[in-house]
């Protein structure tokens, strides 16, 4: 199971790569909202899978499965749902401003 | 507190009480009171000359960072104390100067903080025992310098002078470091002392060679060693009492003194021997050749001080023969060399100090430092003449003048060095006399043309500015107090030697000294004084058919200098760092993540190929279900269909199902918790991006060529399978022990049944605060954005 897990974090990584190295500015979120999904699978699978029951004492099981992954995954979740949040809105006001969304368009002048 | 230290930083607080007194000194000039500091600490060293001329030295420590080595430790031995006595001596007669010398028009304060802050840098220099404490100081008197040679910042040719002089000190300076970082690794010690001392053991170390010459590289770039002259003429554009103090007295000096402070450290050695006996050489031949054809009174003087820099770093060189000797009548006659190196060091101080002046003098009476223009000044300046004569004389090396005197022991070294039964001098020995004595004939030419093409001859005043005369007292005082020394110097050398050169040849060939050498003025007709007749014969000469040999100068072809050679250094230097920034600095963000991703996959993967460290191992694996594999086939499927979506909104639903099929896998991989958020978290975002498209424009066809196109599907597929080599190798193996079974006790540590909460809430509840922080950041971010009035902003005001 990891090692399928880690092929598809491969796989979504490429995609999100490819969608970031864009010019387009929604494309570009998008990629970086793919690539966390990737990561955050990436350490749950570090962690090994299935290796035991959900990890709630009052199960009281033989094993629990890794609970240190979980809690990072938790943060990160929150953490990039803020960023997506905000460059959204950062590229809704550079398309105000600068009338376009296109990343290639948006340089400044030549001697900045 | 210790007084060598309080030595060091009373310039260093001096320089900082100028800016808040400057405005309170009424009509009293601030020079008088700058001129305090270089007199107190002058008569404070005065005081050690007892103690130090009985060979006794002086250590003071403050521990700065005793956890590394790095000690503040003074250490005063006769070869500081001249150094010391130098700085201070020089210092109080140059402050004295510029006094009179400067015009009201010229910022005082700023002139003078920069004074101090050199005198204090220099003070630091010579008075270290440390090598990184004598590291920044050294790097103190090149900036210090820098800032007075730019002192008329308003002048383009200053500004080019002090770049100059900053970028080869400093350069050399770095090296220097590199050096002294070699030797902390060779000895384990920071202390120049303990290094001297042990450094016997090392010389087969094969660092010893590149400390050596990384220690003379800071020398010889600071002492205006050939080929790194070229900034000590340029140089010249700095007032006139800074380039008699920093220029010819002190701060070149500092390079030499580094050579006989580390003489004890890798003296003895053929390379130190010959590298610095050569450069020195060198050196001497090619500014006296050079001074002869400066037009520039200021620019002859500081060719010659070039030269002189030469001898003193030759003998030096040629003295150091004496270690490989060790105590006995041999090592006593080549440690000659150094005497006469320090005797010189003196006495350069004092001839040329006074020559500095004179043309400070010429230059402020008469409006002009230019050869072609002055002549028969004779007449109207007949004291700075007469100051004039008596330094050039001495520089020339003619009798009743000190400089004839270690002249004459310079020419003995070079010719006992001739008969040097070491380090294969056999085949080449005879040159070293050979160029001394050629050296000191150009010598003796341009103290001819110094002294009689600005003073004899026909009188140009008619195109001259305005009719010169004799300058205030107080200009005067500072010269004539240098060319009493010079005569009395002559007269009563040995009182110098007996109570300052000695003790620092101690320092310098520790050991070998056994008796005082003892100087005298008259010592037969030997080989030394028919080789000085010889120059005053030929010299002559030379110097009335000038005209005739002149055309030898020409024969030099105009782009062949070594400052041409440095000018198009910097040019390409710029040009080629803005073409390669102008490449690589595109300002395009795709651009940028192509880099950091190729970056990622060279380093990361190529890691994971060169250490060996691959490894795919799928055993420990748990085993697949059929609503797993299904899954994974839709994610992987969904993620594809991505890069193909026509519309965004296709792109976007896509996404959506990305993030619940995670979402149903964090419920079959037992993490209730990451369900839950995720499928919160997924909606709302899924929500924002919708909302968001309202206002933005609908997806025109990615427009790349198709080269940009495949490079990016190249990095990104690299990039991914850089990610599965790495997942999968760590996941073949466990290097360390798991924490994890440590948060299994959340019930008794934590009071939590649900470990991811425990965790959360109380193991690393600080993390969980912030995270909240950089939501609340986020929030504010999105916020301001929205609500920021369009066009409103500072940068449009300043275009207005």
């Amino acid at each position: 199971m990891e090692s399928l897990i880690i092929i598809l974090v491969g796989v979504l990584t490429t995609v999100a790569i490819y969608l970031v190295l864009s010019k387009n500015v929604v494309r570009v979120i998008l990629g970086t909202a793919i690539l966390s999904h990737a990561v955050h699978l990436l350490i749950l699978s570090m962690g090994g899978l299935k290796l035991g029951t959900v990890p709630l004492l009052g199960e009281e099981a033989e094993s629990y499965v890794d609970a240190l992954p979980q809690a990072l995954i938790l943060t990160a979740i929150v953490i990039s749902f803020a960023v997506t949040a905000f460059i959204l809105v950062l590229a809704y006001r550079a398309y105000q401003e600068l009338g376009t969304d296109n990343l290639g368009a948006m340089r400044g002048s030549d001697d900045e | 507190m210790h007084l060598l230290i309080l030595a060091i930083l009373i310039p260093f607080i001096a320089t900082a009480l100028i800016p808040l007194i400057h405005k309170r000194t009424g009509a009293l000039h601030i020079g008088w009171l700058v001129l305090l500091v270089p007199l107190v600490l002058f008569t404070i060293f005065v005081f050690q000359i007892p103690t130090i001329s009985t060979d006794e030295t002086l250590i003071q420590t403050v521990n700065w960072i005793p956890s590394i080595g790095i000690n503040f430790t003074t250490y005063l031995d006769g070869l500081s104390l001249i150094m010391a006595l130098l700085i201070t001596g020089m210092g109080s007669l140059v402050v004295l100067y510029s006094i009179y010398y400067l015009s009201s028009s010229d910022s005082f304060p700023h002139f003078y903080a920069y004074l101090l802050l050199f005198m204090g840098a220099m003070l630091g220099v010579v008075l270290s025992d440390n090598l990184l404490v004598l590291y920044v100081f050294w790097e103190l008197t090149s900036i210090s310098s820098f800032l007075l040679i730019a002192f008329w910042y308003h002048r383009k040719n200053s500004r080019y002078g002090a770049q100059k002089s900053l970028l080869i000190t400093v350069f050399g300076g770095f090296g220097m470091l590199a050096g002294f970082l070699m030797l902390h690794s060779m000895t384990g010690t920071f202390s120049i002392r303990e290094v001297a001392a042990v450094m016997g053991q090392y010389t087969d170390h094969s660092l010893f060679y590149p400390a050596m010459f990384l220690v003379l590289l800071g020398a010889f770039t600071k002492s205006a060693q050939f080929p790194f002259h070229i900034w000590l003429p340029d140089a010249m554009e700095a007032p006139t009492p800074v380039s008699a103090y920093l220029h010819s007295a002190t701060m070149v000096k500092a390079g030499i003194y580094l050579v006989a402070r580390f003489t004890p450290t890798f003296g003895g050695d053929a390379a130190w021997f010959w590298t610095v006996t050569l450069v020195g050489l060198v050196t001497l031949f090619w500014g006296a050749f050079c001074a002869v054809r400066q037009t520039d009174l200021k620019a002859l003087l500081a060719y010659s001080t070039i030269s002189q820099l030469g001898l003193i770093m030759s003998l030096f060189g040629l003295g150091s023969a004496a270690l490989h000797f060790g105590a006995g009548s041999q090592g006593e006659i080549y440690g000659l060399a150094v005497f006469a190196a320090l005797f010189h060091m003196v006495n350069h101080s004092t001839f040329k100090g006074a020559l500095f002046m004179v043309v400070g003098i010429v230059d402020h009476q008469v409006g002009t430092r230019d050869i072609r223009r002055l002549g028969g000044l004779m007449a109207f300046l007949p004291i700075t003449f007469t100051f004039a004569v008596i330094g050039s004389f001495s520089m020339a090396g003619l009798p009743f003048f000190n400089g004839f005197l270690s002249k004459e022991m310079f020419f003995t070294a070079s010719v006992n060095a001739a008969g040097l039964p070491i380090f294969e001098v056999a085949t080449w020995g005879l040159l070293i006399p050979i160029i001394a004595w050629i050296a000191s004939v150009f010598t003796f030419v341009y103290c001819m043309i110094f002294v009689f093409r600005t003073f004899f001859g026909p009188s140009h005043l008619k195109k001259l500015d305005r009719r010169p005369v004799e300058p205030s007292i107080g200009m005067l005082i500072s010269p004539a107090i240098l060319c009493v020394l010079i005569i009395a110097l002559f007269f009563m050398p040995n009182l110098l030697g007996d109570h300052l050169l000695r003790p620092a040849l101690n320092g310098v060939i520790p050991g070998i000294p056994g008796a005082s050498p003892h100087i005298s003025a008259w010592h037969g007709f030997n080989t030394e004084l028919f080789m000085t007749l010889g120059i005053i014969v030929i010299g002559t000469v030379l110097f009335l058919t000038i005209r005739s040999w002149y055309k030898i100068y020409r024969l030099q072809p105009a782009g062949w200098t070594f400052t041409v050679l440095y000018n198009s250094f910097l040019k390409d230097l710029k040009r080629v760092s803005n073409w390669i920034t102008t490449h690589y600095m595109t300002g395009h963000l795709p651009a940028y993540f192509a880099y950091i991703f190729s970056f990622f996959i060279a380093v990361s993967g190529g890691a994971l190929i060169f250490t060996g460290a691959l490894s795919i191992d799928l055993s420990a694996d748990s085993p697949v279900s059929v609503y797993e594999g299904m899954l994974t086939a839709v994610m992987a499927i969904a993620a594809i269909s991505i890069l193909f979506a026509k519309k965004r909104l296709t792109a976007i639903l896509l996404n959506g199902v990305l993030g619940f099929s995670i979402a149903i896998f964090f419920v079959l991989f037992r993490a209730p918790d990451l369900a839950l958020t995720q499928l919160v978290i997924e909606t709302v975002t899924t929500v924002l991006f919708l909302l968001c498209f309202n206002f933005l424009p609908e997806w025109t066809k990615d427009n790349a060529s198709k080269r940009i196109n495949i490079r990016n599907a190249i990095i990104a597929i690299g990039a991914g399978v850089t990610v599965t080599l790495i997942g999968l190798t760590v996941n073949s193996g466990t290097l360390f022990t798991s924490i994890s079974g440590y948060f299994e006790n959340s019930y008794e540590l934590a009071g939590g049944d649900n470990i991811v909460n425990a965790i959360l809430g109380d193991f690393r509840a600080f993390d969980t605060m912030l995270e909240s922080l950089v939501l609340f950041i986020a929030g504010l971010g999105v916020y301001t954005l929205i609500r920021l009035k369009h066009g409103k902003g500072p940068d449009k005001d300043e275009h207005q």
